[in-house]
């Protein structure tokens, strides 16, 4: 019987395999938790438990608060033991078990006598474990202790204390400043680490205060800082400051700027990289200022620790984006970067290259970075492909290589976004260089024969329709197309017979055979695809006679529609079928303003072929739907414009509530959307009472009231007020939300007969100049700039002030008039000194109105602004320019 | 203020992907499923690279790694996108190497078992704040863990120590019985061990 079992533990792996945790299971882990309950403690027994215990909390293992107690009392009672391994454990475990308030107590006493213990390692620990479960109540008496450990003189023990007041801070920052004077006594510390603490603690202790930082970082940059981290710690908090006097600073000598360099000949890595780094990381730094922490940073490059090198490249990389030139003297290290073995670097050492290369190394690069394409990941080889584009846009010329390199990698194995960025960056070289463009669709033809992904395919396809028939032999994509057709899935069929389509309406000599294809697609067994040939077969001539297509059918069909596609859908959505056909005139042409994150490359041309992602979906058809629905507001016409939601509440307070503004031609509704955040009660008969004797020109006429508003279900109550027709009328409204509150029963739901009538202070709100202004862009400004009368423009110059930046003076003008920017022209680059801006919208009335900026930086700060408007009415331009001169 | 150093994680684990000794010290990780599937993908990633001379580093996830290997032990350390690479490879330095001198030279994953207290002693030594991985059924009052993370703080981390020699010592000497002298202490401990080796054996 016992045979075997001897057996296997001869057996070799079964030895390897050996773990003191074999087996183990939390209940019988908490069994053995009961030692600690032992008169007579067994203290290596006890920390083995412990051990186990930290070691199943490291697993991921979950306890229940019933038996973290259990174990957090039996913990408590290891402190009578005298051993001080176990005593150390027992404070690991305290810590990770965060025992509650009421739990803390038990322990307090304990920890508080090792605190002023004579071992340090009771005292360090001590204070550590007591700071991170105590509340403020037991701060006032400790901190007398606290005090005097911050200057004790073990650094063990002092730096306990330092860190433990760097939590205690965010808990209880009053108590914790009290201790400013010990805390700058520790950072002139001889422990390193000490000094790393003080200084970490003292700058968050002043950090609201700009003039003490700026105090703390001019005494500490003469030198005394020892601590290799305590002095990254301070050129942080140097070009923090350096950042900051940067607004009111006259330009010349940047303050500070030579302790950054000294730092550059530290003798610790940490510490010169920390320095390089900050400053290639200044606010226009200078290509003279640039170049010592380029040196540093070439010279890291050629180290054995990959850290180092990783880190150099990953800055130089950086800096190549704004001062290419200053790294090009990194070019030879970083060639031989590319064969590193960390693929990380390799990729950060070809895109840096890439960035600086001239036009005669480009061929080289390429034949290197083919070579090593096929070993990298897929998130590094869209890195390498979006420096490619950039690179081709620099380099036209070059467009015969990269293009050839860029459909190699397309045929090669490669994920969804990998696959999207290649055809996305080949799309772009098309638009952009017209001899790469014959090239480049055939690339892509080639591609959709074997491409696996619906959603390129079909982008594909569509490209193809449109610049296809440009080409200057349209009838060699004929055959790619028409193989989608018999090859592929029904999304991707449909698209090629829309494309087969184009061909054929825009080329007429090749319409008679894509007739004959179309036809075929009518047998198709999807709906979609034999809906499609017949429509086009239908419109485009159908009975096969070679025919001029029509015009307007071409423009139908083909031509780009002038509204936002969401707001499409939505108009479509709401349409009822009635006696009335959908009218495409009704849908909202306002064009909502993409993420951000869509705007990241100024200037550059639209991004590939996924036209840009949909914004959240269009809500003023849902306005106009609601506001019509409700018979006070009926006869106010056509809904204007709605705003955007304005908070006039807190977070988190009570009832939340948000007002949104309809402008119509003669009236103005103000749509309070409330929220109850209170369980236990129930809101009736909401209104807002309005007072608007700030506001002249407007008058109430109708309001109406929220019959009951219950917990947590959004619900709105208006009010309307009449104003002079097709004025731009302004003026504020302060708010007061009236109601009668009802207690309910939070276990039944059941409210009280009886309420109270209660009331509530609102925020102001304002109607101002931009609330008449539709956000509508145009497609080309320049055209539409020229077509507009120039006897309407109206031009004036204004001084701004002094501004934050001129991004921000930007952005502060397009908020005040509230008009859609346009060709990308809302992104100042960095470090611009003047700046263009296009506006467009449409003003109350229905009057066009477009608004060309432009901004130039007067002295260091001061930010002067010319402003041509031009618009179908003057008045109107004379409208804008006192928004402008009012704002 | 973001300007401390920020470490999230240190992480030693063996060389399947599994946990040894892990601390955690940023939210990011919600849960430990979120933790494990971190710690797996960012052991396949860095599996095949060679990380026992030197410490290598690596970009993932938007976090920077810096990871070195030492027999079947992967030693790693995760730090924020924009953070100094070279500060976190002290920290991983100082762990390694206070590791090595904890264990005497004999550097695995059973020894690093064996003695796991003083890893974990360790771990506690070189950076202040953050939790196992394990949790505490979440009830009203977890002070202060959760309470912090309730108000919306950061919990505040901050290196303790980097010097490995310092590391080590800290955790040495408070294990050290006074009463029992080193070399004999080891004895006693590999005795236990056998026992228990020979008890679970003849259990099984």
């Amino acid at each position: 019987m016992a045979q075997p079992l001897v057996k296997k533990d001869d057996d070799r792996d079964d030895e390897a395999d050996y773990s003191p945790f074999l087996g183990i299971e939390k209940g019988a882990v908490l069994q053995e938790a009961r030692v600690f309950n032992d008169p007579q403690l067994d203290p290596r027994r006890c920390s083995q438990v412990i051990t186990k215990l930290l070691y199943l909390l490291n697993q991921g293992e979950t306890f229940t608060k019933v038996e973290a107690t259990e174990v957090f009392f039996a913990v408590t009672k290891l402190f009578q033991s005298k051993d001080i391994g176990l005593r150390r454990m027992v404070y690991v475990m305290i810590k990770e078990l965060s025992p509650s308030a009421d739990e803390v107590i038990i322990v307090t006493s304990s920890l508080m006598k090792d605190m002023t213990s004579k071992t340090d390692m009771y005292r360090a620990n001590a204070i550590r474990v007591l700071c991170r479960i105590t509340d403020g109540t037991l701060l006032t008496q400790i901190e007398r202790y606290l005090k005097q450990a911050i200057v004790d003189k073990n650094p063990v023990v002092a730096s306990a204390a330092l860190v433990s007041g760097i939590h205690l801070l965010q808990t209880n920052p009053e108590i914790v400043k009290r201790w400013s004077n010990e805390v700058q006594e520790a950072v002139q510390s001889r422990a390193a680490l000490v000094q790393f603490h003080a200084l970490a603690l003292l700058h968050q202790i002043r950090q609201n205060d700009r003039l003490a930082v700026n105090k703390l970082v001019s005494s500490l940059t003469k030198g005394s800082v020892r601590s290799p981290l305590a002095q990254c710690l301070l050129i942080r908090y140097t070009s923090q400051v350096i950042r900051e006097s940067a607004n009111n600073n006259q330009a010349g000598d940047r303050p500070f700027y030579d302790f950054l360099e000294g730092c550059l000949r530290h003798k610790a890595e940490m510490v010169i990289f920390e320095a390089a780094r900050a400053i290639t990381e200044l606010n226009g730094v200078t290509s003279r200022e640039l170049t010592p922490a380029i040196t540093v940073l070439q010279l890291f490059l050629s180290s054995s620790k990959p850290v180092l090198r990783f880190a150099a490249v990953r800055t130089l990389n950086k800096v190549a984006m704004t001062h290419p030139m200053a790294v090009t003297n990194c070019n030879i290290d970083m060639e031989s970067l590319i064969s590193d073995q960390n693929r990380s670097i390799a990729t950060l050492a070809i895109t840096t290259l890439l960035k600086t290369g001239n036009e005669s190394s480009v061929d080289r690069l390429m034949k290197q970075i083919t070579n090593f394409m096929s070993d990298i990941a897929d998130e590094f080889k869209i890195v390498v492909v979006e420096a490619i584009r950039s690179l081709c846009l620099k380099f036209p010329l070059k467009h015969r290589s990269l293009m050839n390199f860029l459909s190699n990698i397309l045929r090669e194995e490669g994920g969804f976004e990998y696959k999207k960025a290649i055809v996305d960056s080949i799309v772009i070289l098309i638009r952009d260089i017209p001899e790469a463009k014959e090239s480049g669709l055939l690339h892509l033809c080639e591609f959709i024969e074997d491409c696996e992904f619906t959603y390129l395919s079909t982008q594909i396809l569509h490209f193809l329709g449109i610049e296809g028939p440009k080409t200057s032999d349209p009838s060699k994509y004929i055959r790619y197309i028409y193989n989608r057709v018999h090859l592929e899935n029904a999304t991707v069929r449909a698209g090629a017979v829309s494309t087969l389509a184009k061909f054929g309406a825009m080329v007429d000599t090749l319409k008679p055979r894509v007739f004959v294809l179309l036809r075929r697609c009518l047998f198709d067994n999807d709906d979609e695809v034999r809906d499609r040939a017949t429509l086009y077969i239908n419109t485009l001539g159908g009975d096969g006679a070679v025919v001029e297509t029509g015009e307007d059918v071409k423009e139908f069909l083909f031509g780009s529609l002038d509204i936002p596609l969401v707001n499409l859908e939505n108009s479509l959505k709401n349409y009822e079928p009635s006696e009335e056909s959908f009218d495409i005139n009704s849908v909202p042409k306002e064009v909502k303003t993409q993420p951000l994150a869509e705007k990241k490359a100024p200037g550059k041309k639209p991004t590939g072929l996924g036209a840009s992602p949909a914004g959240p979906p269009s809500t003023v058809d849902a306005y106009e739907k609601l506001l019509s629905s409700i018979p006070e507001f009926a006869n106010f016409g056509k809904l204007f414009k709605s705003s955007a939601p304005v908070e006039l509440t807190e977070a988190e307070t009570e009832y939340a509530v948000n007002v949104v503004k309809h402008i119509f031609d003669g009236h103005v509704v103000f749509q309070y959307n409330c929220t109850n955040t209170i369980p236990e009660q129930l809101l009736e008969n909401v209104t807002v009472i309005v007072d608007a004797s700030e506001a002249e020109e407007f008058a109430e006429v109708a309001s109406k009231p929220l019959r009951s508003l219950p917990y947590d279900s959004p619900g709105q109550t208006f009010v309307a007020f009449e104003k002079p027709e097709g004025v731009p009328a302004v003026g504020k409204f302060s708010n007061m939300l009236r109601f009668i509150v009802k207690e309910v029963d939070p276990s039944t739901g059941e409210a009280e007969d009886d309420g109270v009538e209660d009331e509530y202070q609102l925020e102001e709100l304002e109607v101002v100049a931009a609330d008449y202004m539709l956000k509508v862009g145009v497609s080309n400004f320049r055209n539409a700039w020229e077509t507009m009368d120039a006897d309407c423009e109206r031009v004036d110059e204004y001084g701004l002030g002094p501004r934050e930046s001129l991004a921000e003076a930007v952005n502060a003008v397009i908020n005040l008039l509230g008009m859609q920017p346009c060709e990308g022209t809302e992104v100042v680059p960095n470090n611009s000194r003047s700046h263009t801006c296009l506006l467009s919208g449409v003003y109350i009335g229905n009057v066009k109105v477009l608004v060309r900026l432009q901004f130039g930086l007067d002295g260091p700060k001061d930010v002067a602004m010319k402003l041509a408007v031009r618009s179908e009415d003057e008045a109107v331009s004379d409208a804008i320019h006192e928004i402008v001169a009012s704002g | 203020m973001e300007s401390c150093p920020s470490i999230k994680n240190i992480l030693l684990l063996d060389s399947e992907g599994n946990r040894v000794a892990v601390k955690y010290y940023s939210d990011e990780w919600p849960n430990n499923s979120a933790k494990e599937a971190f710690e797996k993908s960012l052991f396949t990633k860095t599996q095949k690279t060679n990380a026992r001379t030197e410490a290598e580093i690596a970009m993932f996830e938007s976090h920077i790694i810096v990871y070195k290997f030492v027999q079947d032990l992967h030693f790693f350390v995760t730090g924020a996108e924009n953070e100094n690479e070279l500060i976190l490879v002290t920290v991983l330095q100082g762990f390694f190497d206070a590791v090595g001198l904890l264990l005497r030279g004999t550097v695995d994953k059973k020894e690093a078992l064996e003695n796991l207290d003083l890893i974990l002693l360790c771990l506690d030594e070189i950076v202040d704040g953050g939790n196992a991985v394990g949790t505490l059924l979440p009830t009203d009052e977890f002070v202060p863990y959760v309470k912090v993370f309730r108000l919306g703080w950061k919990l505040s981390i901050i290196i303790l120590e980097t010097d490995a020699n310092v590391i080590a010592g800290k955790v040495a000497s408070h294990n050290i019985d006074a009463a029992a002298p080193l070399s004999e202490q080891t004895i006693s401990q590999a005795l236990a061990t056998a026992r228990e080796h020979l008890a679970r054996s003849l259990l099984k």
